[in-house]
């Protein structure tokens, strides 16, 4: 059933959503980035949330006017109206009251969710209500879905997807530099607008294969995974549109393969498995090589100040810095220096005088910048630089170079 | 001059000179993800002076404070106060933080704030009495801010807002005051007050140190300096280590040598 | 309506609503000053996958497991949080967007592929709670409350809910000093030898507590309303803390009682004969009085900088 899935073969309508899915994950995973960058990713929470009395209140509409409530492209227009709403009144919170903005979305997505549950209990006393399924709206259904609503899934995620693709170039100079965009003449205000309009057309889209709770969870997985595995900002967006694509290829794929699985949840899962490969196993930011790292940077920084200490003749208190000058054999257990000790705390000296004289002096202001301490005094100036430091020091002076 | 200063410190017994400072620290290394802050600093306060502490921007000036008070974790070294633990000496210790360290929207008045510094003796569920009012209110008038009691603490400027923080240190009645950029964006009335409440505590024999940016009025304040850039530079009273070496030293080329010319230095 | 009719139906979803408003409400207040707001976004959609996970290893639905895996699922949360945070220097909106999807997912995935038809938990009542369903059967009048035979039989969802109204009052009120000089400056609160982080903790473990409680009966997302709407409009009627404790209290009272009554005879006033979602409307109410607060309140305007 599995590979089924994944290889498309499961019937017409899952072919399409999958395929819906995936194009639906590339494009929330690159806006999704532009919104992570500009520290915004939780406000796409308040407009998801946002779109439920929307949802409802054109179901409510379209029976009123006796057409069919489950009219898939008229309950999304809802959705994007009470989702815009939704947008307008975190705005307006955060700029007309004290109010901070983490309160802001929390109110609207609480308040907005609420009216929309209270409105899908009024669509389950209407008699053309009973067999709505709006609920699946909340968690996202794909079981059962109709031809037609299927096409609206595929081309909505590609006609997202090509948006985003449209408007990259601004969107990735407003987040990355939005003082550099705005100098060039970008109007920075239009730009993120533009980039929480796609937002909402994710969310949109993403409706009815993801559900509105956790469609949020599509603009921001991929992108901190990215971040994890890079630094260059540029690469972000392009490992997020992978991971998200990924994400929502499977996801929607082992869903369909299985029974009684709401597909939001799954797609969710499978980018927060992607995450966690990241979280654990980045070569820089990943668990274990921070940890790795900590422990290196903690004793090269007890190390240091432990030759230092030898050369100055200074007891040691740390016992960590004890045991690291012991076991690398520059100091006896009882703390005093070894014969290579010796050498290598006088080097120490050496190396923090000659740091004194590059940091007093302006002419090596680009090196004085790089000192903290640790930084071995070679890796930043040349041999002849050094010997013109030393000369100016004035002789070895009893320490060996 | 510092490294041979630091060893001569070395050949002494470093109980001496712990047992009576008010505040000494030993071997501190504080570092914001993989680079140090503060390197390997020892600092040893002088009972019953004021002293200030400067350096460029980002030197460790403040982390230092911080991480001596425990308020950052260092990633080695120790601090004693009075030659004890920190933990068994925190009564004797008012901090005053960086004003803009706070959220001045918090929805408290200002009476309410200098109440804060009464929090030791008022534990979690003791009734604020009568003669604790009048001791914050006492605490309110040496820094001639009683008539902003009533106030919320959001309407004040950036001068009062500095009395308020120094009123609830001097609720708290310590014996060492530890203030973070105390005269950062102040008016000149504020400053006056607040150096002449400092010397009046000084006077008592009580510590100042002070995080101070302003190098021109170092000589006039203050009767101690010591000089940070990640590592210590120098440390002493100001007629003898606040010199134009030492500030070349400290700043390097940031500090522009017309600069040091305008200061008034003592002979270095 | 008389004692008959509403001792046994309308009194406990109303107690209860009001209690689980209140002793949300009341953590609330230091998570908007902290801005933290979004905390207890995070706690309350991942006490679900605790609630489930306690159910499965349990096998029964009762209020210590419960709690136990909701609190727990709640620390999980924060760990994963801070370790996401700073491993990744990830900002912490998105670290929290992060941890608790994939929780919330897990949690409904759980729920789904396991069976719970013989006990009350499925995922709408997960999402929006059943208030209407809190029933005292036992009771015939008001004469009943001082009945111990009928008493017994009250609805465990309002004992467990007082219980932890009284609780979550407790801790605000013992520790008030310490909550209120860390939450206002963290730095002076350490040098006085508070230990700041255990407190915060404290504050997020007692909020998932409030959460757990008012989950059955208003469901993980209208939770959020009560955490912040209240105390979110009481910001905006006073500057004194003390006086913003007493608003939210009200605010929270009053949305509990008015949505409560407006979802019950509301749509019969209307014409229709069935109610709606009382903790939707209990979330629409506390949301109108935040609006309200927004364009009226006499303090809604910010008055000093904000902290760098």
């Amino acid at each position: 059933m599995l590979w089924e899935a994944l290889f498309l073969q499961l019937g017409y309508n899952a072919t399409l959503v999958t395929l819906g899915a995936c194009f639906l994950g590339v494009a929330a995973g690159v806006t999704g980035t532009f919104l992570f960058l500009r520290k915004r990713a939780l406000v796409s929470d308040a407009i998801s949330h946002a779109t439920l009395p929307g949802v409802a209140l054109a179901f409510i509409v379209m029976v009123t006017f006796g057409g069919d409530g489950r009219h898939l492209i008229g309950l999304l227009l809802g959705s994007a109206a009470s989702a815009g709403i939704g947008l307008l009144c975190v705005s307006w919170l955060t700029r007309y009251t004290r109010l901070a903005e983490d309160a802001a979305i929390g109110a609207v997505l609480s308040v907005f969710f609420g009216f929309g549950i209270v409105l899908l209990t009024i669509i389950q006393s209407m008699s053309a209500g009973r067999q709505a399924g709006l609920e699946g709206f909340l968690l996202g259904s794909t079981a059962g879905m109709l031809w037609s609503d299927a096409i609206v899934i595929l081309i909505g995620g590609l006609a997202t997807l090509a948006l985003v693709l449209a408007f990259r170039r601004p969107m990735s100079l407003v987040a990355f530099d939005p003082e550099f965009a705005a100098a060039n003449g970008m109007n920075v205000a239009r730009i993120d607008l533009l980039i929480m309009g796609l937002a909402m057309a994710v969310t949109v889209v993403g409706l009815k294969i993801v559900g509105l709770i956790l469609i949020v969870a599509m603009l921001i997985i991929p992108p901190v995974t990215a971040r994890f595995w890079t630094d260059r900002t540029d690469h972000v967006s392009l490992i997020s549109g992978i991971v998200g694509g990924v994400s929502g290829y499977v996801g929607a794929g082992l869903s369909a393969s299985a029974p009684n699985v709401p597909t939001g949840p799954i797609i969710v899962l499978v980018s927060f498995a992607l995450f966690c490969v990241a979280l654990f196993f980045a070569p820089n930011r990943g668990v274990l090589a921070a940890v790795l790292r900590h422990f290196r940077f903690q004793h090269r920084v007890h190390m240091r100040q432990g030759l230092l200490a030898l050369a100055q003749g200074q007891p040691i208190y740390e016992k960590l810095t004890l045991r690291l000058l012991q076991r690398a054999g520059l100091a006896r257990p009882d703390g005093v220096a070894t014969e290579a000790g010796r050498a290598r705390a006088a080097k120490a000296l050496r190396d923090e005088k000659r740091w004194e004289v590059v940091r007093a002096d302006q002419a090596f202001e680009g090196a004085a910048a790089l000192y903290d301490g640790l930084r071995e005094i070679e890796t930043v100036l040349t041999q002849d630089q050094i010997t013109e430091i030393d000369h100016r020091i004035g002789g070895p002076a009893g320490v060996p170079t | 001059m510092s490294l041979e200063l630091a060893a001569n410190q070395g050949t002494a017994p470093i109980a001496d000179q712990v047992d009576d400072s008010p505040l000494a620290i030993r071997g501190m290394t504080v570092s914001y993800g993989q680079k140090p802050v503060v390197f390997s600093v020892d600092m040893t306060v002088t009972q019953g002076a004021m002293t200030a502490i400067v350096g460029p921007n980002g030197a460790g000036k403040s982390t230092l404070l911080k991480a001596a008070l425990g308020i950052v974790k260092p990633l080695s070294g120790q601090s004693m106060i009075y030659g004890q633990s920190l933990k068994s000496q925190r009564h004797r210790i008012a901090y005053v933080p960086q004003r803009a360290s706070v959220d001045w929207d918090f929805p408290t008045r200002v009476i309410d704030v200098v109440l804060m510094g009464l929090y030791r003796e008022l534990g979690l569920l003791r009734r604020i009495r009568p003669r604790h009012h009048d001791k914050a209110m006492a605490c309110l008038d040496r820094v001639g801010m009683t008539d902003f009691a009533e106030r919320q603490i959001g309407q004040l400027s950036g001068g009062q807002q500095q009395r308020v923080f120094l009123a609830r240190a001097l609720a708290q009645e310590a014996d060492l005051y530890l203030l973070d950029e105390p005269f950062a964006g102040v008016d000149a009335a504020t400053e006056k007050a607040i150096i002449s409440v400092l010397k009046g505590l000084r006077d008592e024999g009580k510590t100042v140190v002070a995080v101070h940016h302003d190098l021109s009025t170092v000589n006039e304040y203050f009767d101690r300096v010591f000089m940070i850039n990640t590592r210590k530079i120098a440390e002493g009273s100001v007629a003898e280590a606040f010199t134009a070496a030492n500030l070349e030293k400290t700043y390097g080329g940031r500090l522009v040598t017309g600069q040091i010319d305008q200061l008034d230095l003592a002979a270095g | 309506m008389n004692g008959a009719e509403f001792v046994p139906l309308s009194l406990p979803p109303l107690l209860i609503g009001v209690f689980a408003a209140i002793a949300c409400a009341l953590p609330g207040n230091f998570l908007v000053l902290r801005k933290q707001a979004l905390i207890g976004d995070a706690i309350s959609h991942v006490v679900l996958p605790g609630i489930v996970v306690a159910f499965l290893i349990t096998g029964s639905v009762s209020t210590w497991p419960m709690m136990i895996g909701a609190a727990g699922a709640s620390i999980i949360a924060v760990v994963l949080i801070e370790a996401i945070r700073r491993l990744g220097r990830i900002e912490p909106g998105a670290a929290m967007g992060v941890a608790f999807t994939a929780m919330f997912a897990a949690g409904v995935l759980l729920l789904e592929q396991s069976d719970t038809s013989s006990v009350h938990l499925d995922v709408e009542h997960a999402l929006y709670g059943n208030l209407e369903s809190l029933i005292w059967l036992d009771a015939l009048g008001w004469q009943s409350l001082w009945d111990p035979v009928a008493l017994a039989g009250l609805p465990p969802e309002l004992i467990r809910m007082s219980a932890t109204l009284v609780a979550v009052s407790a801790f605000v009120w013992i520790f008030w000093r310490p909550l209120k000089i860390s939450t206002f400056d963290e730095g002076f609160a350490r040098t006085l030898g508070m230990r700041t982080n255990l407190l915060g903790l404290a504050l997020v473990a007692v909020a998932a507590i409030a959460a757990v409680a008012a989950f059955d009966a208003v469901g993980s997302i209208i939770v959020i309303a009560m955490f912040i709407c209240p105390p979110a409009a009481a910001r905006l009627m006073t500057n004194r803390l003390e006086a913003q404790i007493m608003w939210s209290i009200v605010f929270a009272t009053l949305s509990a009682v008015l949505g409560y009554l407006a979802a019950g005879f509301g749509p019969q006033m209307l014409g229709f004969s069935n109610a709606v979602s009382a903790a939707g409307m209990i979330a629409t109410v506390s949301g109108l009085i935040l609006a309200l607060t927004a364009v009226f309140g006499p303090c809604r305007k910010r008055l000093g900088a904000p902290a760098v």
